[in-house]
């Protein structure tokens, strides 16, 4: 247990159904309590969607287990509501460096643009993520949050899941229109209706543990190839708020977790790392498997899967986590839409390809990550080795050592919802893209891009003068039946670009115009825009228009 | 696409052979190993094409599993 974090008790109230003896009915049941389940209720709860969510137990996460939030990630938290506290209390880094032997071969910058309201990670320990999260879903209206609501069963049928529900005071069932599962890497939700995974999983072991320590050192992330403490195998050194450092250290394939996970065993182990003279207590060891796989799809009828229960990925990369609520970020909007009766059917299951697409990038990154950090042949291993030795001096050698690609959104190119450009443009921002932000300046008050966008749809025009803007255009997105937000940006705009950031950034000439999705994700960009565009690129993105 | 070019290139192919050889002059196994790897990663980013990379990779593959038979 942790010494500084206070672990809440969730109160378990009896559900209604027990006492009704009847079968309760739900919009939306999310299985699983973690960031990712916690994540969905919320979102769907803001585009009034009401949800259930079942979780088995009354607590926030037992060990301090995904560690590092990415930038997109902690976007996506301030979109909902609760990103404050991440920055208030969690470790702020963007950069990594990296050891060969007793060497240090170089040092890295995640977050090469600055000017942008979040870092490139914040670490933070699981069990403060999902207490942040808690609270907002908590003063949320239409989340209702059940504790100790165990899921043992589903059923489904063309219209609806039944889910039985287990309390401690009797087992209910719940009928939900859709089942949304965040319920983890061993999801009961999976098991139940037999999905198998495809993809690998590794011999591979990591021995993970936090130690309490008061050290001084900054606030990067240090990486370990070889190193003269750690028998030849990887190593990692973290920093978590409360002076918890996280120690990840490579294991053979062959070692026994029963023993390496003993404190007697993990103990020398660390102390061999910082020194016999370097006081830390242990406070939670864990050992990770390497696996690098996922379901061959996500959306199964009424049954919808997000974050590990869809996929899992090794963890020198920060994606799963992170992955997982980038899932939601994608799933909600499209759900809300439907249920709503704004949208058909259709954009739910555009779901499927493109978080299929980020859920395979991320396993090629990891799968590549994991294979660097553990040659499977002498050959391979002189190879890595050649890397590590090259990447003193040489900037091509640095580009190919991998301790973990970490985590970037995933660009959703090739997605049916995307509006292909026409016009040539000088930004990555393409169709697909998640946003960058910049800094900007609204009503005199200096401001982020990104808190401009919000929950809706958002066409944002470059006005350079009052002329950049299409005749009764604004009335014009008025009057669409979807909710479009018309935000001006630039000199004449309702939105100063205080540095040029943006217009750098989205290589905005006066008149271009991005419409933005509800979950900020470039759907179309085009130089000259009239209403015409911008109502077939907004069908288009919601899953009017096949093909 | 640029193509990997096997057909005769070389203006000396006694002193380039010979280079390769005096790389190796006085190193222990391990360490000529190393020398290898490092000298085909430098090569590989001098060629700077993944494609043409690939196809001499593929090539000298090809090469050794021929070896088998």
């Amino acid at each position: 247990m942790p010494k500084a974090y206070q672990h809440p008790k969730f109160e378990y109230v009896p559900p209604p159904e027990l006492t009704r003896g009847e079968t309760g009915t739900a919009t939306v049941a999310v299985v699983g309590g973690g960031p990712v389940g916690v994540c969905m209720a919320i979102d769907l709860a803001r585009r009034g969607v009401a949800t259930v969510l079942l979780d088995d137990d009354d607590t926030t996460s037992h060990g301090s287990r995904l560690i590092c939030m990415s930038k997109r990630t902690l976007e996506i938290f301030d979109r909902l509501g609760a990103g404050q506290p991440f920055r208030d209390k969690g470790v702020l880094w963007n950069r990594g460096r990296l050891f060969f032997g007793e060497k240090e071969v170089y040092d890295f910058d995640l977050l090469p643009e600055r000017d942008q309201a979040w870092p490139a990670f914040i670490n933070i320990q699981q069990y403060y993520c999902e207490d942040f999260l808690i609270r907002v879903a908590e003063a949320t209206d239409g989340v209702e949050l059940r504790w100790r609501n165990k899921v043992v069963a589903v059923e489904q049928d063309d219209n609806a899941a039944v889910l039985d529900v287990e309390t401690p005071d009797g087992t209910y069932k719940l009928r939900a229109d859709y089942v949304i599962a965040c319920d983890g890497a061993s999801s009961t939700v999976r098991r139940h209706m037999d999905l198998p995974f495809v993809g690998r999983a590794f011999q591979d072991r990591f021995l993970i543990t936090d130690i309490i320590m008061q050290a001084e050192f900054p606030s990067e992330r240090w990486f370990w190839f070889e190193p003269p403490f750690h028998d030849g195998e990887s190593a990692l050194l973290h920093k978590q708020p409360d002076d918890i450092w996280r120690v990840d250290l490579q294991l053979d394939g062959d070692a026994d977790p029963e023993v390496e996970t003993k404190p007697e065993n993990v103990i020398p182990r660390i102390k061999r790392m910082l020194g016999e003279d370097t006081p830390f207590e242990v406070e939670w060891i864990s050992l990770y498997t390497f696996r690098c796989r996922r379901l061959e799809k996500f959306k199964h009828g009424r049954v919808i899967f997000a974050g590990d229960s869809a996929h899992q990925v090794s963890p020198f990369g920060a994606r799963g986590g992170n992955g997982g609520v980038q899932d939601i970020d994608n799933l909600a909007w499209k759900l809300a839409a439907v249920i709503r009766g704004d949208a058909p059917a259709a954009l739910i299951d555009t779901y499927d390809p493109e978080r299929i697409l980020a859920a395979d990038e991320n396993i090629l990154n990891s799968t590549r990550s994991t294979d660097f950090m553990t040659p499977k042949s002498p050959a391979v291993r002189d190879f890595r080795d050649a890397v590590l030795a090259l990447a003193r001096e040489h900037d091509f050698a640095r580009r190919m050592v991998n301790s973990g690609r970490l985590s970037v959104p995933a660009v959703l190119d090739g997605s049916s919802l995307n509006t292909p450009d026409a016009d040539s443009f000088d930004s990555d921002m393409r169709p697909g893209a998640a946003p960058l932000d910049a800094p900007v300046v609204v009503d005199g008050e200096d401001a982020w891009f990104l808190h401009c966008l919000g929950d809706d749809f958002t066409a944002m025009v470059y006005c350079q003068d009052d002329a950049n803007l299409p005749a009764d255009f604004g009335a014009a997105v008025a009057a669409m039946d979807d909710a479009v937000k018309l935000l001006t940006v630039g000199p004449a705009g309702a939105v100063q670009d205080r540095d040029g950031r943006l217009a750098e950034r989205y290589d905005l000439k006066p008149g271009t115009l991005y419409l933005f999705r509800p979950d900020q994700h470039v759907a179309g960009r085009i130089r000259r825009p009239d209403a015409a565009w911008l109502q077939a690129a907004t069908n288009r993105a919601m899953g009017r228009e096949r093909g | 696409m640029n193509k990997l070019m096997t057909q005769d290139r070389i203006d000396a192919p006694d002193e380039l052979y010979q280079a390769l050889v005096d790389a190796h002059d006085g190193l222990e196994d391990g360490e000529s190993r190393q020398l290898n790897a490092r000298l085909i990663l430098l090569l590989a980013n001098h060629i700077g094409d993944v494609d043409v990379v690939a196809e001499a990779t593929a090539a000298a593959r090809a090469s050794v599993l021929g070896d088998r038979d």
